[in-house]
Protein backbone atom coordinates (compact mmCIF):
# COMPACT_ATOMS: atom_id res chain seq x y z
CA UNK A 1 0.00 0.00 0.00
CA UNK A 2 1.10 3.21 -0.73
CA UNK A 3 1.64 5.68 1.67
CA UNK A 4 -0.93 8.69 1.43
CA UNK A 5 1.00 11.79 1.04
CA UNK A 6 -0.13 14.84 -0.60
CA UNK A 7 2.49 16.62 -2.86
CA UNK A 8 1.90 20.37 -3.98
CA UNK A 9 4.03 20.93 -7.28
CA UNK A 10 4.62 24.74 -8.41
CA UNK A 11 0.80 24.88 -8.43
CA UNK A 12 -1.03 27.69 -10.05
CA UNK A 13 -4.70 28.26 -10.89
CA UNK A 14 -6.69 30.42 -13.07
CA UNK A 15 -10.30 31.27 -12.62
CA UNK A 16 -12.08 30.65 -16.53
CA UNK A 17 -12.81 34.48 -15.92
CA UNK A 18 -9.39 35.52 -16.14
CA UNK A 19 -8.86 36.20 -12.38
CA UNK A 20 -5.69 34.34 -11.23
CA UNK A 21 -6.11 33.21 -7.77
CA UNK A 22 -2.84 30.61 -6.66
CA UNK A 23 1.03 30.58 -7.63
CA UNK A 24 3.45 28.22 -7.93
CA UNK A 25 2.24 26.77 -4.80
CA UNK A 26 4.67 23.95 -3.42
CA UNK A 27 4.12 22.45 -0.05
CA UNK A 28 4.37 18.00 1.01
CA UNK A 29 2.34 16.84 3.74
CA UNK A 30 2.75 13.91 5.35
CA UNK A 31 0.62 10.98 6.88
CA UNK A 32 -0.82 12.08 10.24
CA UNK A 33 -0.02 15.53 9.94
CA UNK A 34 -2.32 18.22 11.17
CA UNK A 35 -1.94 21.21 8.92
CA UNK A 36 -3.26 24.79 9.50
CA UNK A 37 -4.09 26.85 6.12
CA UNK A 38 -4.46 30.52 6.95
CA UNK A 39 -4.94 33.72 5.38
CA UNK A 40 -7.15 36.74 4.91
CA UNK A 41 -9.94 36.66 2.67
CA UNK A 42 -9.64 35.93 -0.34
CA UNK A 43 -5.88 34.49 0.38
CA UNK A 44 -6.88 31.72 -2.13
CA UNK A 45 -7.54 29.08 0.86
CA UNK A 46 -10.96 27.67 -0.30
CA UNK A 47 -9.12 27.37 -4.01
CA UNK A 48 -6.16 25.62 -2.61
CA UNK A 49 -8.42 22.94 -1.17
CA UNK A 50 -10.36 22.26 -4.05
CA UNK A 51 -7.85 20.90 -6.18
CA UNK A 52 -6.86 18.48 -2.82
CA UNK A 53 -9.54 16.03 -4.71
CA UNK A 54 -9.57 17.34 -7.82
CA UNK A 55 -12.82 19.94 -7.54
CA UNK A 56 -10.63 22.08 -9.34
CA UNK A 57 -7.77 21.21 -11.60
CA UNK A 58 -4.56 22.78 -11.76
CA UNK A 59 -3.86 25.62 -14.32
CA UNK A 60 -0.16 24.65 -14.23
CA UNK A 61 2.03 22.59 -12.24
CA UNK A 62 0.18 19.49 -10.46
CA UNK A 63 -0.90 18.30 -7.22
CA UNK A 64 0.47 14.83 -6.09
CA UNK A 65 -1.47 11.84 -3.96
CA UNK A 66 0.67 9.01 -2.72
CA UNK A 67 3.37 9.89 -5.29
CA UNK A 68 0.44 9.91 -8.17
CA UNK A 69 -0.74 13.00 -10.11
CA UNK A 70 -4.01 13.85 -9.35
CA UNK A 71 -5.85 13.71 -12.96
CA UNK A 72 -8.94 12.71 -14.46
CA UNK A 73 -8.59 9.02 -14.58
CA UNK A 74 -7.06 8.89 -10.57
CA UNK A 75 -9.65 10.85 -9.50
CA UNK A 76 -12.03 7.84 -8.33
CA UNK A 77 -8.92 7.14 -5.84
CA UNK A 78 -8.31 10.30 -4.58
CA UNK A 79 -11.63 11.09 -3.75
CA UNK A 80 -11.68 7.59 -1.62
CA UNK A 81 -9.21 9.12 -0.10
CA UNK A 82 -9.46 12.74 0.22
CA UNK A 83 -12.30 13.93 2.24
CA UNK A 84 -13.80 17.17 2.11
CA UNK A 85 -16.10 18.83 4.41
CA UNK A 86 -17.38 21.69 3.16
CA UNK A 87 -17.89 25.50 4.63
CA UNK A 88 -21.60 25.38 4.79
CA UNK A 89 -22.68 21.80 6.22
CA UNK A 90 -26.36 22.89 4.53
CA UNK A 91 -24.00 21.66 1.01
CA UNK A 92 -23.00 18.93 2.44
CA UNK A 93 -26.11 17.14 3.39
CA UNK A 94 -28.88 16.62 0.74
CA UNK A 95 -30.65 13.90 1.71
CA UNK A 96 -33.71 13.24 3.58
CA UNK A 97 -32.15 11.72 6.97
CA UNK A 98 -28.74 11.79 9.05
CA UNK A 99 -28.38 7.83 8.22
CA UNK A 100 -29.19 8.41 4.65
CA UNK A 101 -26.84 11.20 4.53
CA UNK A 102 -23.64 9.56 6.09
CA UNK A 103 -24.31 6.47 4.08
CA UNK A 104 -24.39 8.43 0.81
CA UNK A 105 -20.81 7.58 0.29
CA UNK A 106 -20.09 4.21 1.30
CA UNK A 107 -22.87 3.34 0.18
CA UNK A 108 -21.16 4.67 -3.63
CA UNK A 109 -18.11 2.56 -2.65
CA UNK A 110 -20.14 -0.37 -3.44
CA UNK A 111 -20.04 -1.88 0.52
CA UNK A 112 -22.49 -4.54 1.24
CA UNK A 113 -25.42 -2.99 3.63
CA UNK A 114 -24.02 -4.46 6.64
CA UNK A 115 -20.95 -2.28 6.52
CA UNK A 116 -22.67 0.41 5.47
CA UNK A 117 -24.88 0.11 8.16
CA UNK A 118 -21.87 -0.30 10.76
CA UNK A 119 -19.95 2.70 8.82
CA UNK A 120 -22.69 5.05 9.32
CA UNK A 121 -22.91 4.32 12.99
CA UNK A 122 -19.70 4.43 13.50
CA UNK A 123 -18.91 7.44 12.13
CA UNK A 124 -22.02 9.11 14.42
CA UNK A 125 -20.74 7.38 17.10
CA UNK A 126 -16.82 8.82 17.12
CA UNK A 127 -18.87 12.82 16.40
CA UNK A 128 -21.22 11.61 18.85
CA UNK A 129 -24.57 12.14 17.02
CA UNK A 130 -25.74 8.75 16.58
CA UNK A 131 -29.10 9.94 18.22
CA UNK A 132 -29.34 12.28 15.47
CA UNK A 133 -29.29 9.28 12.76
CA UNK A 134 -33.52 9.64 12.04
CA UNK A 135 -33.68 13.15 12.29
CA UNK A 136 -33.86 15.44 8.84
CA UNK A 137 -30.58 17.30 9.01
CA UNK A 138 -32.44 20.64 8.25
CA UNK A 139 -33.70 20.38 11.36
CA UNK A 140 -30.55 20.23 13.22
CA UNK A 141 -28.68 22.86 14.72
CA UNK A 142 -25.40 24.53 14.06
CA UNK A 143 -23.43 22.34 15.41
CA UNK A 144 -25.33 19.28 14.81
CA UNK A 145 -24.78 20.25 11.06
CA UNK A 146 -21.27 20.46 11.28
CA UNK A 147 -20.92 17.08 13.01
CA UNK A 148 -22.70 15.16 10.75
CA UNK A 149 -20.59 16.66 7.89
CA UNK A 150 -17.50 15.62 9.90
CA UNK A 151 -19.34 12.21 10.06
CA UNK A 152 -20.51 11.58 6.40
CA UNK A 153 -16.31 11.97 5.51
CA UNK A 154 -15.42 9.59 8.12
CA UNK A 155 -17.56 7.35 6.91
CA UNK A 156 -15.88 7.12 3.66
CA UNK A 157 -12.56 6.06 6.32
CA UNK A 158 -10.48 8.85 4.21
CA UNK A 159 -6.74 8.89 4.92
CA UNK A 160 -6.69 13.05 4.20
CA UNK A 161 -10.02 15.03 6.08
CA UNK A 162 -9.74 18.62 4.55
CA UNK A 163 -11.78 21.22 6.44
CA UNK A 164 -13.06 24.35 5.29
CA UNK A 165 -13.76 26.54 7.95
CA UNK A 166 -15.00 24.30 10.54
CA UNK A 167 -14.97 26.31 13.02
CA UNK A 168 -17.31 29.10 11.51
CA UNK A 169 -20.58 29.40 13.16
CA UNK A 170 -19.99 27.09 16.14
CA UNK A 171 -21.16 27.96 19.91
CA UNK A 172 -18.12 27.62 22.39
CA UNK A 173 -19.33 24.60 23.34
CA UNK A 174 -19.36 23.21 19.47
CA UNK A 175 -16.05 24.50 18.89
CA UNK A 176 -14.49 23.26 21.85
CA UNK A 177 -16.18 19.11 20.75
CA UNK A 178 -14.89 20.15 17.10
CA UNK A 179 -11.46 20.53 18.35
CA UNK A 180 -11.32 17.70 20.68
CA UNK A 181 -12.51 15.87 17.75
CA UNK A 182 -9.87 17.03 15.61
CA UNK A 183 -7.09 16.30 17.94
CA UNK A 184 -8.10 13.10 18.35
CA UNK A 185 -8.59 11.88 14.21
CA UNK A 186 -5.62 9.69 13.41
CA UNK A 187 -5.72 11.21 9.60
CA UNK A 188 -3.97 13.47 8.05
CA UNK A 189 -6.19 16.96 8.53
CA UNK A 190 -5.67 20.27 6.51
CA UNK A 191 -7.64 23.29 8.02
CA UNK A 192 -8.44 26.43 6.37
CA UNK A 193 -9.35 28.71 9.11
CA UNK A 194 -9.55 32.18 10.43
CA UNK A 195 -9.75 30.61 13.97
CA UNK A 196 -6.11 31.11 15.30
CA UNK A 197 -6.65 29.65 18.69
CA UNK A 198 -8.11 26.43 16.98
CA UNK A 199 -5.02 26.32 15.02
CA UNK A 200 -2.92 26.51 18.02
CA UNK A 201 -4.82 23.92 19.78
CA UNK A 202 -5.08 21.56 16.67
CA UNK A 203 -2.18 21.82 14.25
CA UNK A 204 1.37 20.99 14.06
CA UNK A 205 2.33 23.09 11.04
CA UNK A 206 0.71 26.26 9.80
CA UNK A 207 0.57 27.34 6.31
CA UNK A 208 -0.02 31.46 5.46
CA UNK A 209 -1.12 32.23 1.80
CA UNK A 210 -1.69 35.54 0.95
CA UNK A 211 -2.85 36.47 -2.84
CA UNK A 212 -2.67 33.24 -3.47
CA UNK A 213 0.67 32.40 -2.75
CA UNK A 214 2.61 30.55 -0.04
CA UNK A 215 4.17 33.46 1.97
CA UNK A 216 4.94 31.29 5.28
CA UNK A 217 5.54 27.58 6.46
CA UNK A 218 6.38 26.59 9.89
CA UNK A 219 5.85 24.96 12.95
CA UNK A 220 2.81 26.82 14.16
CA UNK A 221 4.02 28.85 17.71
CA UNK A 222 7.01 30.16 15.39
CA UNK A 223 5.13 31.49 12.96
CA UNK A 224 1.78 32.69 14.69
CA UNK A 225 3.94 34.35 17.41
CA UNK A 226 5.90 36.57 14.73
CA UNK A 227 3.53 39.80 15.33
CA UNK A 228 5.17 41.70 12.04
CA UNK A 229 4.44 38.56 9.91
CA UNK A 230 0.65 37.87 11.41
CA UNK A 231 -0.28 41.76 11.17
CA UNK A 232 1.47 41.91 7.54
CA UNK A 233 -1.21 38.94 5.77
CA UNK A 234 -4.00 40.47 7.65
CA UNK A 235 -3.97 38.55 10.48
CA UNK A 236 -3.02 38.80 14.31
CA UNK A 237 -0.87 37.24 16.53
CA UNK A 238 -3.23 34.85 18.94
CA UNK A 239 -4.39 35.94 22.04
CA UNK A 240 -3.65 32.45 23.47
CA UNK A 241 0.25 32.72 22.56
CA UNK A 242 0.06 35.97 24.61
CA UNK A 243 -0.43 34.18 27.70
CA UNK A 244 2.06 32.24 29.88
CA UNK A 245 -0.35 29.41 31.22
CA UNK A 246 -3.02 28.61 29.02
CA UNK A 247 -7.02 29.16 29.99
CA UNK B 1 -35.57 27.60 10.06
CA UNK B 2 -39.04 29.52 9.07
CA UNK B 3 -38.06 29.64 5.43
CA UNK B 4 -38.38 25.94 5.58
CA UNK B 5 -41.66 25.85 7.20
CA UNK B 6 -42.94 27.98 4.86
CA UNK B 7 -42.08 25.94 1.78
CA UNK B 8 -42.64 22.99 3.29
CA UNK B 9 -39.48 21.65 3.11
CA UNK B 10 -39.39 18.01 4.06
CA UNK B 11 -42.92 17.06 4.81
CA UNK B 12 -43.06 14.80 1.14
CA UNK B 13 -39.86 13.84 2.55
CA UNK B 14 -40.94 12.94 6.15
CA UNK B 15 -43.67 11.14 5.07
CA UNK B 16 -42.01 9.09 2.52
CA UNK B 17 -40.30 7.88 5.67
CA UNK B 18 -42.86 6.50 7.29
CA UNK B 19 -43.49 2.82 7.90
CA UNK B 20 -46.51 1.26 6.59
CA UNK B 21 -47.41 -1.30 4.67
CA UNK B 22 -47.56 0.81 1.55
CA UNK B 23 -44.46 2.39 2.14
CA UNK B 24 -42.84 -1.34 2.35
CA UNK B 25 -44.04 -1.90 -1.31
CA UNK B 26 -41.74 -2.54 -4.16
CA UNK B 27 -41.49 1.44 -5.60
CA UNK B 28 -41.19 0.00 -8.92
CA UNK B 29 -44.83 -1.78 -8.44
CA UNK B 30 -46.55 1.20 -6.62
CA UNK B 31 -45.33 3.71 -9.81
CA UNK B 32 -46.68 0.73 -12.18
CA UNK B 33 -50.24 0.66 -10.15
CA UNK B 34 -50.21 4.60 -10.50
CA UNK B 35 -49.14 4.64 -14.21
CA UNK B 36 -52.28 1.98 -14.97
CA UNK B 37 -54.28 4.23 -12.97
CA UNK B 38 -53.59 7.54 -14.98
CA UNK B 39 -54.00 5.26 -18.04
CA UNK B 40 -57.43 4.81 -17.18
CA UNK B 41 -58.39 8.37 -15.74
CA UNK B 42 -57.32 9.52 -19.05
CA UNK B 43 -59.36 6.52 -21.12
CA UNK B 44 -62.56 7.69 -20.28
CA UNK B 45 -64.41 10.00 -23.35
CA UNK B 46 -64.41 13.12 -22.94
CA UNK B 47 -67.74 14.31 -21.03
CA UNK B 48 -67.93 10.98 -18.27
CA UNK B 49 -68.17 11.85 -15.01
CA UNK B 50 -70.01 9.46 -12.94
CA UNK B 51 -67.91 6.83 -14.65
CA UNK B 52 -64.61 8.71 -12.74
CA UNK B 53 -66.13 8.69 -9.67
CA UNK B 54 -65.28 5.17 -7.97
CA UNK B 55 -61.63 6.08 -9.21
CA UNK B 56 -61.34 8.34 -6.22
CA UNK B 57 -61.69 5.21 -4.30
CA UNK B 58 -57.62 4.74 -5.24
CA UNK B 59 -56.44 7.77 -3.54
CA UNK B 60 -58.15 7.58 -0.50
CA UNK B 61 -57.47 3.85 0.46
CA UNK B 62 -54.07 4.49 -0.58
CA UNK B 63 -54.01 7.57 2.27
CA UNK B 64 -55.65 5.57 4.68
CA UNK B 65 -53.23 2.93 4.21
CA UNK B 66 -50.23 5.23 3.85
CA UNK B 67 -51.00 6.84 6.77
CA UNK B 68 -50.98 10.25 4.90
CA UNK B 69 -52.67 12.95 5.62
CA UNK B 70 -55.50 14.41 3.83
CA UNK B 71 -54.44 17.97 3.95
CA UNK B 72 -50.84 17.52 2.56
CA UNK B 73 -52.14 16.05 -0.47
CA UNK B 74 -54.89 18.22 -0.70
CA UNK B 75 -53.23 21.43 -0.45
CA UNK B 76 -50.27 20.31 -3.19
CA UNK B 77 -53.63 19.59 -5.80
CA UNK B 78 -55.08 23.01 -5.37
CA UNK B 79 -51.76 24.82 -5.16
CA UNK B 80 -51.55 23.34 -9.21
CA UNK B 81 -54.82 23.66 -9.74
CA UNK B 82 -55.05 27.04 -11.49
CA UNK B 83 -53.35 25.02 -14.46
CA UNK B 84 -55.96 22.66 -15.29
CA UNK B 85 -58.40 25.76 -14.89
CA UNK B 86 -57.31 27.31 -17.28
CA UNK B 87 -56.97 24.01 -19.88
CA UNK B 88 -60.48 24.04 -19.18
CA UNK B 89 -61.86 27.11 -19.73
CA UNK B 90 -62.69 27.61 -23.11
CA UNK B 91 -64.50 24.73 -22.81
CA UNK B 92 -68.06 25.84 -21.74
CA UNK B 93 -67.42 28.97 -24.39
CA UNK B 94 -66.34 26.72 -27.41
CA UNK B 95 -68.45 23.61 -26.60
CA UNK B 96 -72.36 24.49 -26.01
CA UNK B 97 -73.88 21.71 -27.66
CA UNK B 98 -76.53 20.91 -25.15
CA UNK B 99 -76.52 17.25 -23.66
CA UNK B 100 -78.19 16.85 -20.27
CA UNK B 101 -81.05 18.55 -18.60
CA UNK B 102 -81.58 18.67 -15.24
CA UNK B 103 -84.83 20.66 -14.54
CA UNK B 104 -84.59 23.85 -15.98
CA UNK B 105 -81.15 23.92 -16.61
CA UNK B 106 -79.92 22.52 -19.95
CA UNK B 107 -75.73 21.70 -19.63
CA UNK B 108 -73.47 22.36 -22.66
CA UNK B 109 -71.16 19.66 -23.53
CA UNK B 110 -68.42 22.46 -22.87
CA UNK B 111 -69.40 22.17 -18.94
CA UNK B 112 -69.25 18.76 -18.75
CA UNK B 113 -65.93 18.53 -20.32
CA UNK B 114 -64.68 20.76 -17.99
CA UNK B 115 -65.55 19.36 -15.05
CA UNK B 116 -64.70 16.07 -16.03
CA UNK B 117 -61.27 17.77 -16.65
CA UNK B 118 -61.10 18.90 -12.89
CA UNK B 119 -61.42 15.94 -11.90
CA UNK B 120 -59.19 13.80 -14.02
CA UNK B 121 -56.69 16.24 -12.51
CA UNK B 122 -57.52 16.01 -9.43
CA UNK B 123 -57.15 12.33 -9.50
CA UNK B 124 -54.34 11.86 -11.37
CA UNK B 125 -52.24 14.91 -9.83
CA UNK B 126 -52.78 13.56 -6.53
CA UNK B 127 -52.10 10.22 -7.11
CA UNK B 128 -48.85 11.24 -8.25
CA UNK B 129 -48.59 13.05 -5.00
CA UNK B 130 -49.84 9.98 -3.03
CA UNK B 131 -47.32 8.11 -4.90
CA UNK B 132 -44.10 10.46 -3.90
CA UNK B 133 -45.20 10.68 -0.16
CA UNK B 134 -44.98 7.01 0.24
CA UNK B 135 -42.21 5.91 -1.45
CA UNK B 136 -39.54 9.06 -0.84
CA UNK B 137 -38.01 10.38 -3.80
CA UNK B 138 -34.94 8.66 -3.62
CA UNK B 139 -36.40 5.47 -3.48
CA UNK B 140 -38.54 6.31 -6.21
CA UNK B 141 -35.62 7.39 -8.56
CA UNK B 142 -33.77 4.00 -7.55
CA UNK B 143 -36.94 2.54 -8.78
CA UNK B 144 -37.11 4.23 -12.14
CA UNK B 145 -33.20 3.30 -12.49
CA UNK B 146 -34.00 -0.08 -11.75
CA UNK B 147 -37.09 -0.03 -13.85
CA UNK B 148 -34.61 0.64 -17.06
CA UNK B 149 -34.82 4.58 -17.03
CA UNK B 150 -31.44 5.95 -18.15
CA UNK B 151 -29.81 7.15 -14.56
CA UNK B 152 -29.17 10.23 -16.30
CA UNK B 153 -32.90 11.29 -16.31
CA UNK B 154 -33.44 9.38 -12.86
CA UNK B 155 -30.75 11.29 -11.54
CA UNK B 156 -31.95 14.77 -13.24
CA UNK B 157 -35.67 14.25 -11.51
CA UNK B 158 -33.43 13.45 -8.03
CA UNK B 159 -31.64 16.89 -8.36
CA UNK B 160 -34.73 18.96 -10.06
CA UNK B 161 -36.43 17.92 -6.91
CA UNK B 162 -33.99 18.55 -4.38
CA UNK B 163 -32.83 22.18 -6.17
CA UNK B 164 -36.29 23.18 -6.18
CA UNK B 165 -36.31 23.61 -2.36
CA UNK B 166 -32.29 25.12 -2.22
CA UNK B 167 -33.88 27.88 -4.82
CA UNK B 168 -37.12 28.74 -2.97
CA UNK B 169 -34.49 28.76 0.17
CA UNK B 170 -32.66 31.17 -1.42
CA UNK B 171 -35.64 33.23 -2.76
CA UNK B 172 -36.78 33.55 0.44
CA UNK B 173 -33.93 34.66 1.73
CA UNK B 174 -32.88 37.42 -0.88
CA UNK B 175 -36.93 38.27 -0.62
CA UNK B 176 -36.26 39.46 3.36
CA UNK B 177 -33.15 41.28 2.59
CA UNK B 178 -35.20 43.09 0.22
CA UNK B 179 -38.53 43.69 2.57
CA UNK B 180 -35.98 44.66 5.48
CA UNK B 181 -34.73 47.55 3.38
CA UNK B 182 -37.68 48.81 1.31
CA UNK B 183 -38.26 51.38 4.08
CA UNK B 184 -41.99 48.93 4.82
CA UNK B 185 -43.46 49.55 0.80
CA UNK B 186 -44.98 46.36 -0.09
CA UNK B 187 -44.31 46.60 -3.61
CA UNK B 188 -41.31 45.57 -5.04
CA UNK B 189 -40.59 47.54 -8.92
CA UNK B 190 -40.46 45.38 -11.98
CA UNK B 191 -36.67 46.53 -11.99
CA UNK B 192 -35.88 45.28 -8.57
CA UNK B 193 -37.69 41.90 -9.31
CA UNK B 194 -35.67 41.19 -12.35
CA UNK B 195 -32.52 42.11 -10.59
CA UNK B 196 -33.49 39.66 -7.95
CA UNK B 197 -34.30 36.53 -10.49
CA UNK B 198 -31.49 37.19 -12.36
CA UNK B 199 -29.54 36.72 -8.86
CA UNK B 200 -31.31 34.08 -8.00
CA UNK B 201 -30.10 32.04 -11.07
CA UNK B 202 -26.47 32.75 -10.51
CA UNK B 203 -27.18 31.86 -7.06
CA UNK B 204 -28.92 28.60 -7.53
CA UNK B 205 -26.57 28.03 -10.12
CA UNK B 206 -23.34 28.61 -7.33
CA UNK B 207 -25.25 26.34 -4.41
CA UNK B 208 -26.07 23.79 -6.98
CA UNK B 209 -22.56 23.20 -7.79
CA UNK B 210 -21.30 23.25 -4.36
CA UNK B 211 -23.88 20.34 -3.66
CA UNK B 212 -23.06 18.73 -6.39
CA UNK B 213 -19.30 18.34 -5.82
CA UNK B 214 -20.25 17.47 -2.19
CA UNK B 215 -21.82 14.31 -3.69
CA UNK B 216 -18.81 13.91 -6.27
CA UNK B 217 -16.60 14.30 -3.26
CA UNK B 218 -18.12 11.13 -1.74
CA UNK B 219 -18.26 9.23 -4.77
CA UNK B 220 -21.18 9.67 -6.50
CA UNK B 221 -20.80 8.35 -9.57
CA UNK B 222 -24.24 9.22 -11.52
CA UNK B 223 -25.92 6.00 -9.93
CA UNK B 224 -28.32 5.95 -7.13
CA UNK B 225 -27.66 3.70 -5.03
CA UNK B 226 -30.02 2.44 -2.19
CA UNK B 227 -29.56 0.52 1.24
CA UNK B 228 -32.47 -1.65 1.32
CA UNK B 229 -33.32 -3.07 -2.14
CA UNK B 230 -36.30 -4.43 -1.95
CA UNK B 231 -37.41 -7.76 -4.05
CA UNK B 232 -41.35 -7.85 -5.30
CA UNK B 233 -43.01 -10.26 -3.18
CA UNK B 234 -46.21 -11.76 -3.35
CA UNK B 235 -47.71 -8.76 -1.94
CA UNK B 236 -46.77 -6.41 -4.56
CA UNK B 237 -47.87 -8.95 -6.84
CA UNK B 238 -51.34 -8.70 -5.13
CA UNK B 239 -51.15 -5.08 -4.66
CA UNK B 240 -50.85 -4.68 -8.60
CA UNK B 241 -52.88 -7.61 -9.65
CA UNK B 242 -56.00 -5.79 -7.24
CA UNK B 243 -55.89 -2.20 -8.73
CA UNK B 244 -55.35 -3.66 -12.12
CA UNK B 245 -58.82 -5.69 -11.83
CA UNK B 246 -59.92 -2.58 -9.98
CA UNK B 247 -58.91 -0.62 -12.69
CA UNK B 248 -60.48 -2.23 -15.36
CA UNK B 249 -63.77 -3.32 -13.78
CA UNK B 250 -64.42 0.81 -13.07
CA UNK B 251 -63.55 1.75 -17.04
CA UNK B 252 -65.49 -0.52 -18.32
CA UNK B 253 -68.61 -1.07 -16.05
CA UNK B 254 -70.12 1.89 -14.69
CA UNK B 255 -71.30 1.20 -10.88
CA UNK B 256 -73.52 4.50 -11.07
CA UNK B 257 -75.00 3.64 -13.93
CA UNK B 258 -75.57 0.36 -12.98
CA UNK B 259 -77.02 1.27 -9.67
CA UNK B 260 -79.68 3.75 -11.26
CA UNK B 261 -80.08 1.05 -13.64
CA UNK B 262 -81.21 -1.36 -10.77
CA UNK B 263 -83.08 1.45 -8.77
CA UNK B 264 -85.58 2.54 -11.37
CA UNK B 265 -85.83 -1.41 -12.96
CA UNK B 266 -84.48 -0.04 -16.26
CA UNK B 267 -81.57 -1.65 -18.20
Amino acid sequence: MRTPTLEIKNLGFCYPDGTEALYGISCRIEYGEAIGLIGGNGAGKSTLLQHLNGCLMPSEGMVLFGGTPITRETLAEVRRAVGVVFQDPDDQLFMSTVFDDVAFGPLNQGLPSAEVAARVYGALERVGMRHLSERPPYKLSGGEKRAVAIATILAVSPDIIVLDEPSSNLDPRGRRRLINLLRGFEQTRIIATHDLELVVEVCQRVIVLDNGRIVAEGPVREILDNEELMLAHGLERPHILRHQHPH
Amino acid sequence: MKAARYIEVGQMDELGRLDTPLHRLDARVKMAAVVLFVVTVMSFPRYEISGLMPLFLFPFVLMGSGKIPFGAIFKKVALALPFALFVGLFNPLLDRTPVLTLGPWTISGGWLSFFSILLRFTLTVSAALILLACTGIYRLCAGLERLGVPPLFATQLLFLYRYLFVIGGEALRMIRSVRMRSAGSKKLSLRIYSTLTGHLLLRSIDRAQRIYRAMVSRGFDGQIRVLHRTRPGWRDLLFLIGWSAFFILVRFYNPAVALGGWLTGEH
